[in-house]
């Protein structure tokens, strides 16, 4: 239990580690699927391309779409790319690096299926038998098109009584199994090529923006993962002083029905801070509103200097094009964008 | 699991070590594949020297390039090679110790897969049925067979149920002559990686031990340094993400009309604390600046630099954001009267 623990430990320690974890188990269990899947060729003229090929790409597709579903930086990529602009601009490269990086990832259990479906080879012959050229093998030389195609189709079925004993349906399975194999090793020296060129060369071209798009990505994943715990604790500390303020009303009415002294309910110091002000529904319904429709500018700069009683507000030591936000009352959509 | 834990640890203390663990665990995938994988030999002439070779070289190949895939210095060696002088020389001996390093561990799960089908022998006899030699081993003369036609019965040797020349060769008789020299070519294979091996470590302190340490020193220097970096950036942006939520739910309040501050003796207190972990860095401007400065202009390994001038690590653009953004020191000194 405790090497579970540290392994998930360690894949837990920040999203992209999680990603690769569920990556992994996503490739594990395609390949698992794949044996437990108990193949079923239909061994019929026109059947069989259908069903080798169904099963050579569906699940594939199915395991990609899992694959997206699974990725919490595809919601987070979406969210930042339909959100109004607000406070905040858009920096379309950001939003290309955090869609790459969810296919590169969602790809790979499909893949896997691809790969592992070629290299077995039952679902190339099934879906091929049909295709192949009979006078490759001289024992059909006597039979009709028609009767030759009907035991090409039935290749795939070592039962079948046509075929059993068949001196041809060996050899035209090794063949096609050959084949599957060979294609098979072929897509994956392809794709681990690429994935080798991909990674070597990539450091050769705009490493600088490559640098800061994935930081703006990684702030991005982590804002909106601390937001969300913000609001958590916000919504405890809120519910707790709700049922406060309800107990310490009913103790008022049982007060004055009868004549005891009710207990000051004491109100956490700590609690009233961590609601930052916000006390009531709708007020909580503006601040998500405006997080929505208007996220705040990418500067901290100027936090101290907006808590001086009085509303004044000092000059800066300097200024430039950034921001000047605390001078202008907040609006749902402001038209000064903080540039990127 | 203490065990485990240990070894767990001491293989993720660096990057070379780290390696050095998936590397073992290629290998062990690399068997277990070839054990896995169903071997279908085509047994047709022109086939089977093609699905033969096919197996023995592209496994290797697809299991090299895999190995340069899973490591991470890969990228970093070519970031080494590619980035701007700025202010910091670039050593190719550095990058050739990082490219010879990779390129030996990503060559033993290849020799494994080479040496095992090697010595397992179903490849070779698949390959080079077809050049058994007859003469030797069997009836040449045997029913005035073409060249065609027997090279489509010596095709099938590898395939139990179908082979139909046994009066021609044994089928027995050519699959021991074949199986024989693949596992002699197996072990010569497995002796001579291991005496190359050998040479290579055994010999390499004679020459340029000095270069060495050197390379080696400064290749682990900058693998920590690009870690290093990539978590203090995370730190950052954990800090950042902080900050600017607590301002925007500040700005609601006020925005709303609210009027609720937190006790003034608090505000200075935390936000001083957070701010002191964004180093100064509070804007995306300023941010963006330091990143490219990272890539194009790299600060020199000079340290006592820092401490003569304050902050004076990125020179150029962003000199005076930071020399305004860090916090002022305060130096008390005491007299005493004795």
């Amino acid at each position: 239990m405790d090497r579970f623990r540290m392994i998930f430990q360690y894949f837990q320690s920040n999203s992209e580690s999680v990603m690769n974890g569920i990556c992994g188990l996503l490739a594990l269990a395609s390949v698992k699927m794949y044996t437990s899947f108990d193949f079923n060729c239909p061994c019929l003229p026109k059947y069989n391309m259908v069903y080798g090929l169904g099963i050579m790409f569906l699940p594939p597709m199915a395991l990609f779409l899992c694959g997206l579903i699974l990725n919490r930086q595809s919601l987070v990529m979406l969210e930042e790319w339909k959100r109004p602009t607000g406070g905040r601009k858009k920096d379309l490269a950001i939003i290309r690096y955090m869609c790459s990086s969810i296919m590169q990832r969602a790809m790979i259990a499909p893949v896997i299926w691809i790969i592992v479906t070629l290299l077995d080879g039952k679902c190339f012959v099934c879906a091929f038998s049909g295709s192949i050229d009979p006078e490759k093998f001289v024992e059909f030389a006597n039979a009709t098109p028609t009767q030759t195609q009907l035991l090409l189709s039935k290749v795939p079925c070592k039962d079948d009584e046509l075929m059993k004993n068949h001196p041809a349906r060996k050899a035209i399975s090794r063949y096609l199994r050959c084949w599957s194999q060979a294609l098979g090793w072929s897509v994956l020296l392809t794709l681990i090529m690429a994935a080798f060129l991909a990674r070597s060369l990539r450091p050769c071209f705009s490493q600088a923006a490559f640098l800061r798009t994935r930081y703006w990505s990684n702030y991005i994943d982590i804002e909106q993962k601390i937001f969300d715990e913000a609001c958590c604790e916000h919504t405890r500390d809120f519910a707790h002083q709700c049922i406060l303020h309800f107990f310490e009303s009913m103790q008022r009415e049982i007060k004055l029905r009868s004549f005891h002294v009710p207990r000051e309910a004491e109100v956490g110091v700590k609690e009233e801070d961590h609601l930052r002000g916000i006390t009531d529904q709708e007020q909580m319904n503006k601040l998500l509103t405006s997080w929505y429709y208007c996220k705040p500018p990418l500067d901290v700069s100027q936090a101290t200097q907006r808590q001086t009683v009085g509303g004044e507000r000092p000059s800066m030591p300097w200024t430039d094009s950034l921001s000047n936000r605390g001078n202008e009352p907040q609006k749902g959509k402001t038209s000064r964008q903080t540039d990127v | 699991m203490d065990k485990f834990r240990m070894i767990f640890q001491f293989l993720q203390s660096n990057q070379e070590s780290f390696m050095n663990g998936i590397c073992g665990i290629m290998a062990l995938a690399s068997a277990q594949m070839y054990s896995a994988f169903d071997f279908n030999c085509p047994c047709l002439p022109s086939y089977n020297l093609a699905y033969g070779l096919g197996i023995l070289l592209a496994p290797p190949l697809v299991l090299f390039l895999l190995g340069f895939v899973m490591n991470n210095n890969v990228s970093m060696l070519a970031e080494e090679w590619k980035r701007p002088t700025g202010m910091r020389q670039k050593d190719p001996a550095v990058l050739r110790y990082m490219f010879c390093s990779m390129a030996q561990r990503a060559l033993i799960a290849p020799a494994v897969w080479i040496s095992v089908t090697l010595l397992d022998g179903k490849c070779f006899m698949c390959a080079f049925s077809t050049s058994v030699p007859v003469e030797k081993l069997g009836n040449r003369s045997f029913t005035g067979l073409s060249e065609k036609e027997m090279r489509k019965i010596l095709a099938r040797i590898p395939c139990k149920e179908i082979y139909n020349g046994q009066e021609l060769v044994a089928r027995e008789v050519a699959a021991r002559y074949l199986r024989c020299i693949s596992q002699a070519l197996g072990w010569s294979f497995v002796l001579l990686m291991t005496m190359l091996a050998f040479l290579v470590r055994a010999l390499r302190p004679c020459f340029t031990q000095a270069a060495f340490l050197k390379s080696k020193y400064w290749s682990h220097y900058i693998d920590i340094e690009r870690k290093l970096f990539d978590e203090t950036c995370t730190k950052h942006a954990k800090t950042f993400a902080k900050v600017c939520i607590q301002q925007f739910f500040e700005t609601m309040n006020k925005d709303m009309g609210l009027g609720h501050t937190h006790s003034p003796e608090k505000v200075p207190l935390e936000e001083g604390e957070e701010k002191e972990k964004l180093l100064g860095i509070t804007d995306q401007g300023t941010m963006n600046k330091l990143l490219k400065s990272w890539h194009k202009c790299k600060p020199p390994l000079r340290l006592h630099q820092e401490v003569l001038q304050n902050g004076n690590n990125w020179q150029g653009e962003s000199q005076h954001h930071s020399h305004t953004s860090l916090p002022r020191k305060e130096i008390v000194t005491y007299y005493s009267k004795v």
